[in-house]
């Protein structure tokens, strides 16, 4: 998973406001969210509520989907069979993540359809960090490690989010996604242990990928135009910079056992804080990216108008087949 | 002729038992075109870490649900009856398990 997109407005977010004045159900609803209860489908629930999570579920649903490809591309390089059967298991759980996704999404009255069309045109975003290119193989186990593990970090706290089927959706997710950072982690242990150059490549896509992954978190929490009414909503349980912080502190030490060094001369340990400090991020990296003209955006969206393209056939001849099989059936009742 | 219009791939609630003797329990939803296929791609997103022994797929259009504005009425009336729970009736010590 890959949630950095949740605060990124779109189209649909520019038209949220606040109507003030409160009805009894909104009343109910705000009584729900005060004490931690779960919203269902079926409760009745302000509109901006129900758009905020249309496009928080179905940004990070196209997130899991887009994250397949960067990944994608090395199933058939991997360098051995292990390698290759493990990265075909966590590409496949990616896609499986995206469905449990679209599935929630769906049950705000948007449909799966709309969705999809949302991200092949481009209107709709996904996380940011899938637009870089996975340039060697050990790309491929430093986003197990660091983009999963910045994942997981966001993801945690969507578990107890207030709408009950994206945190159920997130339990599933976070149950699967362990083995992905792990697996990311180990297979850059055993990098690690080669040669010399060996170690270069992990150091160098550590290099590529460190900042990135802070940026996932979203902008800082002075800058984060939906935080607040997401955090009063109980859709965001932690602050972006508050789950950044989290993040460095948890990956510092492993990067020590992993012997690499993380590429920001300002990370250091601060006593008083109890916690890292650590250097200025790139925001106009990171929203030159979000608006399209990072180094992979037109890439990897043409690789997904293609798939679906392609799979068109596939569609229509299970629709074709799922007719014939009903008229048969109703031919056979007569 | 009452074929319903197949356009889109209609959804499917999955239920998913995870183990000999436990009931089946609903685990989430997808689109497929008919039941075979439901049952074919449940397996795939559902069961991927030997998460089931057994399968349902049921068409979602198909389920009946209580409506959340009855739920006063329909479940408000268990709660004053506190005598339907074992913890009501207090039992000498002496009696044991009981």
């Amino acid at each position: 998973m890959y949630t950095q997109a949740m605060d990124i407005p779109d189209e649909s977010g520019k038209k949220l406001a606040v109507v003030a004045g409160q009805s009894e159900q909104e009343a109910a609803f705000e009584a729900r969210i005060d004490a931690d209860g779960r919203i269902e489908p079926q409760d009745w629930m302000p509109d901006a509520y129900r758009k905020t999570l249309v496009r928080q579920i179905s940004q990070h649903a196209h997130s899991e989907v887009v994250g397949m490809l960067p990944e994608g591309n090395w199933i058939s390089r991997a360098p051995s069979l292990k390698r290759k059967a493990i990265l075909i298991a966590k590409v496949q759980d990616e896609g499986g993540h995206g469905l449990y996704l679209y599935s929630a999404a769906e049950t705000l009255g948007t449909s799966r359809d709309e969705m999809i069309d949302g991200l092949l045109s481009g209107r709709a975003k996904y996380s940011s960090i899938f637009n870089y290119p996975t340039l060697n193989w050990a790309d491929v186990g430093v986003i197990g490690w660091l983009v999963d593990g910045a994942a997981i970090m966001n993801q945690i706290p969507l578990c107890r989010c207030s709408y009950g089927p994206y945190s159920r959706a997130m339990i599933r997710v976070c149950k699967e996604e362990s083995f992905h950072q792990r697996q990311g982690y180990e297979a850059l242990l055993v990098m690690m242990k080669g040669t010399e150059a060996q170690r270069e490549m992990v150091q160098d896509a550590v290099n590529r990928y460190w900042w990135k992954c802070l940026a996932m978190f979203g902008p800082p929490d002075a800058d984060s135009a939906h935080s607040a009414q997401g955090m009063r909503w109980g859709i965001k349980r932690i602050s972006n910079d508050d789950l950044r912080q989290k993040f460095i502190d948890a990956t510092v030490p492993q990067a020590k056992v992993l012997g690499v060094t993380l590429p920001d001369p300002d990370l250091k340990w601060n006593e008083a804080r109890g916690h890292y400090d650590y250097g200025q991020i790139d925001w106009q990296e990171f929203w030159n990216t979000v608006e399209g003209n990072g180094p992979c955006n037109k890439e990897r969206l043409a690789t997904r108008v293609k798939a679906h393209k392609d799979g068109q056939w596939v569609r229509d001849a299970a629709m074709a087949h799922a007719r014939k099989q009903q008229e048969r059936a109703q031919k056979e009742a007569a | 002729m009452n074929t319903p219009a197949l356009k889109d791939w209609p959804l499917w609630e999955v239920f998913v038992r995870s183990k000999q003797g436990l009931e089946h329990k609903h685990c989430g939803s997808l689109h497929a075109a008919d039941a075979a296929q439901a049952l074919h791609m449940a397996r795939d997103v559902y069961t991927r870490r030997q998460e089931g022994v057994s399968i349902w797929v049921v068409p979602s259009a198909a389920i009946t649900a209580s409506n959340p504005d009855d739920k006063g009425e329909l479940f408000d009336p268990a709660a004053d009856k506190i005598y339907r729970h074992p913890t009501f009736y207090e039992i000498p010590e002496e009696v044991g398990h009981m």
